[in-house]
């Protein structure tokens, strides 16, 4: 699956997406994230506090218990600020 | 309806004299703009970028302008959102409501900034003479979004 960041989310991680296979397992976007944070020191700190980072799922805001089996693409990023 | 994502500036007479054209039923247009101050939390800015999420963006503002329409008698709506570097004085957000009453156009057009803050996938980094900074989102946005959802709990009571 395609994962893409966001603002602060894309500068700490250093990439604007990647294609990844989480292992079984991973069944949520919570879960996700958890897996993700492991992956290394630039991605420790983009997700050091699960609580704000937003998430979603094929273009739509999901929450951290939404099952990510099928997405063909998650987004990861800050609270928005447009407007 | 039109939500419309673009680099370049817009022209609010224009946006304004497409929903009214060859129609005699509009009674009300609300037009709300925002606008990339010269400073933010009073410390002076440079410019302010601001990145989207393509397709996500588009997508998700036109949901908004769904549900406005489901709430509202509308007659027309358009959204404009610009993306990239803007400097302080420039247009950043166009909202058009027309209705054919002005309460509705007010409602729906407030409905649908409270959304575009707190919903749309968009990131503003100002720019300043020492460096770039991502704007922290505001408690009071997510509260003013929020009494819409309260607003509708009230109405189904």
């Amino acid at each position: 699956m395609k994962i893409r960041y966001f603002a602060w989310v894309r500068e700490r991680i250093g990439k604007p997406e990647e294609e990844i296979e989480p292992p079984a397992g991973i069944a949520t976007v919570g879960d996700l994230v958890a897996w993700l944070a492991r992956r290394g020191e630039e991605y420790a700190h983009a997700f050091e506090n699960p609580k704000v980072i937003r998430a979603a799922i094929d273009r739509s805001h999901v929450r951290p218990d939404a099952a990510i089996a099928g997405a063909k693409e998650i987004a990861f990023f800050p609270p928005m600020t447009g407007g | 309806m039109t939500v419309r994502l673009q680099r370049e500036d817009f022209d609010v007479a224009a946006e304004v004299a497409a929903l009214t054209a060859g129609r005699d039923d509009v009674g009300a247009v609300v037009t709300f703009t925002g606008v990339c101050r010269g400073s933010e939390n009073g410390e002076p800015i440079a410019a302010l970028t601001l990145e989207h999420y393509p397709g996500m963006a588009e997508a998700e503002i036109a949901r908004h302008v769904e549900e406005a329409q489901s709430r509202w008698p509308l007659l027309g709506m358009t959204v404009i959102h610009r993306y990239g570097r803007l400097a302080p004085g420039d247009n950043i957000v166009l909202v058009v409501t027309a209705a054919s009453h002005r309460h509705d156009a007010f409602a729906a057009a407030e409905f649908l900034m409270d959304y575009l803050k707190t919903r749309a996938p968009f990131w503003k980094q100002v720019e300043r003479a020492d460096g770039t900074q991502w704007v922290d989102a505001k408690a009071g946005d997510d509260a003013a979004a929020e009494r819409w959802t309260d607003d509708k709990q009230q109405a189904a009571e």
